[in-house]
């Protein structure tokens, strides 16, 4: 196996998951698509560990997956939250932060 | 070596698929299903780079947990369990425009960069390596994980409990 | 016999391995006060005597099993000298007369023999034999493939301390239950009074520096729990807090230095660093830097000039407390901390080859500063406090002039008699409920006869007159100094006359003002005021009986450690016996060297010391008595009459100032203007950046919108109005519209094009 074969699906991984948090409005949605940037990373340090037989790329791919974790349980609590005071989750509604 | 890029090539499909459906379907529902499909390839993917803890972790972790974790977030948001029309922004090209060009120049960079490089054949990494990692070389970072996990549960409950 | 049957298995050697069953298991010492702990918060309340009993029964198990250890390591050091006269007549060593002259000559350090042994030990075969302390380490963690092991390191030193605190934790113990008898934290303070001894007996087994940190925090955390025992009083809490923050910026010289050792010598071990140190394996000014960090911490924790402002003030928690501060616990850790590591310091401010370093000169100044302070406190326990201070000088100055051993003793001998004289003080104070010597004492002997006869017993051995305890550590101290070169004395590491000098003057001073101590609380005319019920009594069984222990004690110490050349013929072998017991023979302790002591020395200062004592007394036993038995100071003294002593003492009242030095200029120096700062910054610098921004961009906009508007209806260029109007609707709209797809959108494209860019230009 080549490890560019790896590399380029992580890589086309990553980019659905980018046009998934631009391109959905539902919070759920986005969060989704941020699972999918974390997996393409996780199969880069994979992959890199495998390459270079260094047994750390799994040991980051086992901290990413806690703290992926944990980024969905703060996540959607965020959400919720905003469901609660908006009654939508339509992040395209969202612009308190407008200048 | 054929047969694993046999395999290879059949789970990558798989993934762009489910992925695309993920971020394109209208429903929900589906997405998360489609979701589990794309997880479960990962996890395929990290077992044919012999990863096997790794790619165990992923099953447990990302589908048992973090997959069911977003329906309840769906079911609490009281999203319809039908198709939904008002899923995407108005405007999906820039988006589409901005990720196909990241894909070109990361795919040009990569294939410039790692184009024969061959990964090794026999290379099989066990569970009590990694915990022989974790718990030797990596036990501050394994220490500050845990209390980030244990921030993020109590920041999750503080942030959506109800006042 | 276990010891010596392990070293005939390993052949000869120059280091036996000490072993026995209690020295191994010390670590059940400090682990029986902290169950203790445990079982007081949890069940406490419940109980008979509400939590004491779980308190004293720890504390006595734990004592009787120091007392096992002393035992034990006795009978090491007992086998480890047989076994050397073995070997002598094994070798038929030639030069045995040599080696008998050498002992009564000048008995050089045993660390010197040994490396002297080591190289010679074929030809020569004479000289003691070192004794391996007691180590028994597990891992602790590891990481990053560094080991970090918690485990027990017990010598001569490490026992005796663990004989001192048991001993005194157990007879504050015993007075606590009655002193403290109603009180509303009653159980509380149980808890907290196991579990300082149990950190305190967990810092002094330590056997790496890291364990040393815990304990010396945990003994800081004690503290500052009892000194603020009855915290609903701001004064307690804020003496609290003070005692807490002072020794916060010692603790960060621990961190530092303790860090500059572990890094330098790549081990926690407190042997391995002391060994890298005497062997050089650390450069100099590494040492001297980290010698220097250590010294910060000592002069917190220690109470040394500058730093010891906080000591005085932790009067403030229960008498029993301050008695188990001031002698066993947490001012010694500093010292016993400087002893533990001597190494490190012997090479760092190369103790043996100069005549001043920063230790020596903390210690001299400490020693006469604080013993002028003591003059003006009106407060029995204040006086007392910086009679501490001042005797804690004579230990850090003897530890910087070399003198290890006479330091170790001092330490030892202090711990008695100054928990006599605090828990004196305490008695006292029980009976007239105050400690206002001037206000509410005065002719107590009458009141108290066993409190009166075991405080001036203490009294004495503090002030160091022969034959009580005082007397010898602090003639063995004078003598380490080396400064004595009128004297006749030889020997010593370097010629430190001033700390000499200093600790003579402070032997005076010392004198003087536990005369006017013992005047002001036992003599003249009661001046209190009893509230109607009747005149103060004698204190109760709990009370009187561990201060007679300690008078014992303060008496009797002294003679364990006589020097050499005090007695001779047959009775010579009851020399020096603490010395030769508690000072490790073995590779990790400096060749230090010992001074021989001086008939002429100990005269002299003998006669200085009974220089203060009559002058003080002339002073109060005469002229102030004469004037009237309830007078507290001559009205027209030297205070009034002259300027310059006026001067002093406002000075010596207001403690040098020391406390205005910090509150007022550096504490509220940096305090207003960094906050202020902050302030202004957060206000004037972000915030107002933010509004600035904002509110120019609207005003620039309106500026821009009627000036359109205006043009237009001039008709002036209306194309370009519309185009300006079009950007500024289009940038305000497009970048500003609080979007966070579209923040996130602009984001992804531009680390596109840049790493685009990267690629075709790089």
């Amino acid at each position: 196996m080549l490890l560019v074969q790896f590399l380029l699906l992580s890589s086309l991984l990553f980019c659905i998951g980018i046009y998934g948090v631009l391109a959905r409005k539902n919070g759920v949605m986005v969060l989704m698509s941020i699972e999918l940037i974390l997996n393409a990373v996780n199969i880069n340090l994979v992959a890199f560990g495998t390459m270079t037989s260094n047994i750390a790329g799994e040991v980051f791919a086992l901290f990413v997956i806690a703290i992926a974790a944990a980024e969905v349980g703060v996540g959607l609590a965020i959400v919720l939250l905003i469901f609660r005071n908006k009654n939508s989750v339509d992040l395209s509604s969202i612009d308190s932060m407008k200048g | 070596m054929v047969a694993q890029n046999v395999f290879f090539g059949i789970i990558a499909l798989i993934m762009i698929y489910s992925a695309l459906k993920v971020v394109t379907t209208k429903n929900v529902v589906h997405a998360a299903l489609w979701l589990v499909a794309l997880l479960a390839g990962v996890a395929g993917q990290f077992l044919l780079l012999g990863a096997e803890f790794v790619g165990v972790t992923q099953i447990l972790v990302y589908i048992g947990a973090v997959v069911v974790l977003l329906l309840f977030g769906v079911m609490l948001t009281k999203a319809s369990l039908g198709d939904e029309a008002d899923l995407n922004m108005p405007n999906k090209t820039i988006p589409a425009v901005i990720a196909t060009l990241m894909f070109g120049v990361m795919s040009y960079a990569l294939i410039d960069t790692f184009r024969d490089a061959e990964l090794p054949r026999e290379s099989v990494t066990n569970a009590a390596a990694v915990s022989d990692s974790i718990f030797a070389d990596y036990i501050v970072p394994f220490e500050a994980v845990s209390v980030l996990l244990l921030a993020a549960l109590i920041g999750a409950v503080v942030v959506a409990r109800k006042e | 016999m276990t010891a010596f049957s392990i070293f005939a298995a390993e052949g000869p050697t120059s280091l036996i391995q000490a072993g026995g069953w209690f020295l191994e298991k010390a670590w059940i010492i400090p682990a029986l006060p902290a169950i203790s702990f445990v079982l007081i918060l949890f069940f406490g309340k419940r109980m008979k005597y509400k939590g004491a009993e779980f308190g004293i029964v720890s504390i006595a198990v734990a004592f009787i099993f120091a007392i096992c250890c002393v035992g034990q390591w006795i009978g090491q050091v007992n086998n480890a000298d047989n076994h050397s006269e073995h070997k002598q007549e094994q070798h038929h060593a030639i030069n045995e007369e040599t080696a008998k002259s050498d002992s009564s000559d000048i008995e050089l350090a045993s660390g010197k023999d040994l490396t002297v042994l080591v190289a010679a030990e074929e030809d020569k075969g004479h000289g003691s034999v070192g004794i391996k302390p007691v180590v028994e380490r597990f891992t602790w963690w590891e990481n990053g493939g560094r080991t970090f092991t918690v485990g027990i390191m017990v010598d001569g030193l490490a026992v005796m301390m663990l004989f001192v605190v048991t001993a005194i934790s157990l007879l504050v113990h015993i007075y606590s239950t009655e002193y403290v008898a109603g009180d509303r934290r009653y159980t509380h303070y149980f808890a907290f009074l196991s579990l300082f001894s149990s950190s305190m007996l967990f810092f002094v087994i330590s056997e790496n520096i890291l364990q040393t940190i815990v304990g010396w925090e945990l003994v800081g955390v004690c503290s500052f729990a009892l000194i603020g025992h009855w915290w609903e009083e701001k004064p307690n809490s804020d003496a609290a807090l003070k005692a807490f923050l002072t020794n916060r910026v010692g603790d960060m010289g621990l961190l530092v230095g303790m860090i500059i050792l572990f890094w330098s010598s790549g081990s926690w071990s407190i042997i391995d660093i002391n060994n890298a140190a005497i062997n050089h394996e650390i450069g100099h000014s590494t040492l001297l830097i980290a010698s220097l960090c250590l010294t910060a911490a000592v002069m917190s924790k220690s109470g040394q000039f500058i730093l010891h402002t906080w000591l005085p003030d932790a009067m403030a928690g229960p008498t029993p407390v301050s008695a188990l501060i001031h002698a066993a616990t947490m001012v010694v850790a500093g010292i016993y901390m400087v002893a533990r590591l001597y190494g490190v310091f012997f090479e760092g401010y190369d103790i043996a080859g100069s005549s001043f370093n920063i230790l020596a000169l903390v210690g001299s100044v400490t020693l006469v500063g604080a013993g002028l302070l003591a003059f003006v406190q009106d407060d029995i326990k204040k006086v007392l406090a910086y009679s501490t201070v001042s005797q804690l000088g004579y230990m850090v100055m003897a530890l910087g002039v070399g003198a290890w051993t006479a330091a170790v003793f001092h330490l030892f001998t202090h711990a008695f008699f100054k928990a006599g004289l605090f828990l004196g003080a305490g008695s006292v104070s029980h009976s007239v409920h105050s400690f206002d010597m001037k206000k509410s004492m005065g002719g107590m002997r009458k009141f108290m006869p066993t409190t009166y006869k075991t405080f001036v017993v203490c009294t004495i051995a503090l002030m160091g007159l022969p034959p009580l305890a005082g007397f010898w550590s602090k003639d063995e101290i004078l003598v380490g100094t080396g400064g004595w070169g009128l004297f006749g004395g030889t020997g010593g590491n370097g010629t430190y006359t001033f700390a000499l000098v200093m600790g003579i003057i402070g032997a005076a001073l010392t004198c003087a003002y536990m005369t006017r101590v013992i005047y002001l609380t036992f003599f003249g005319e009661f001046r209190g005021d009893t509230h109607g019920h009747g005149d103060p009594h004698e204190s109760g069984k709990r009370i009187t009986i561990p201060l007679i222990i300690l008078a014992v004690m303060a008496t009797g110490a002294g003679f364990l450690n006589l020097p050499v050349g005090f007695l001779s013929g047959s009775k010579a072998g009851w020399q020096e016996r603490f010395g030769h017991y508690v000072e490790p023979v073995a590779t990790y302790f400096p060749p230090i060297a010992h001074g021989t002591p001086s008939w002429s020395l100990a005269i002299f200062s003998t006669v200085v010391a009974l220089i203060g004592v009559s002058a003080a007394a002339y002073y109060f036993f005469v002229k102030v008595n004469a004037q009237s038995p309830a007078a507290t100071e001559l009205t027209n003294g030297p205070t009034e009459k002259n300027k310059v002593a006026k001067a002093g003492h406002t000075l010596l009242k207001q403690k040098y100032y020391l406390d205005h030095l910090y509150t007022d200029i550096i504490a509220n120096g940096t305090k207003g203007p960094v906050a202020d700062a902050v302030y202004w910054t957060n206000q004037k610098g972000i915030d107002e950046a933010v509004n600035q921004v904002g509110k120019q961009t609207t005003r620039a906009a309106t500026f821009v919108y009627e000036t359109i508007d205006q043009n237009m209806v001039d008709g002036v260029v209306n194309l370009s109005g519309r185009a300006s109007e079009g950007l500024g609707e289009t940038t305000r709209t497009i970048i500003q519209r609080g979007k966070v797809h579209q923040y996130a959108a602009i984001m992804f494209a531009a680390t596109t094009i840049l790493a685009g860019l990267l690629i075709v230009f790089v």
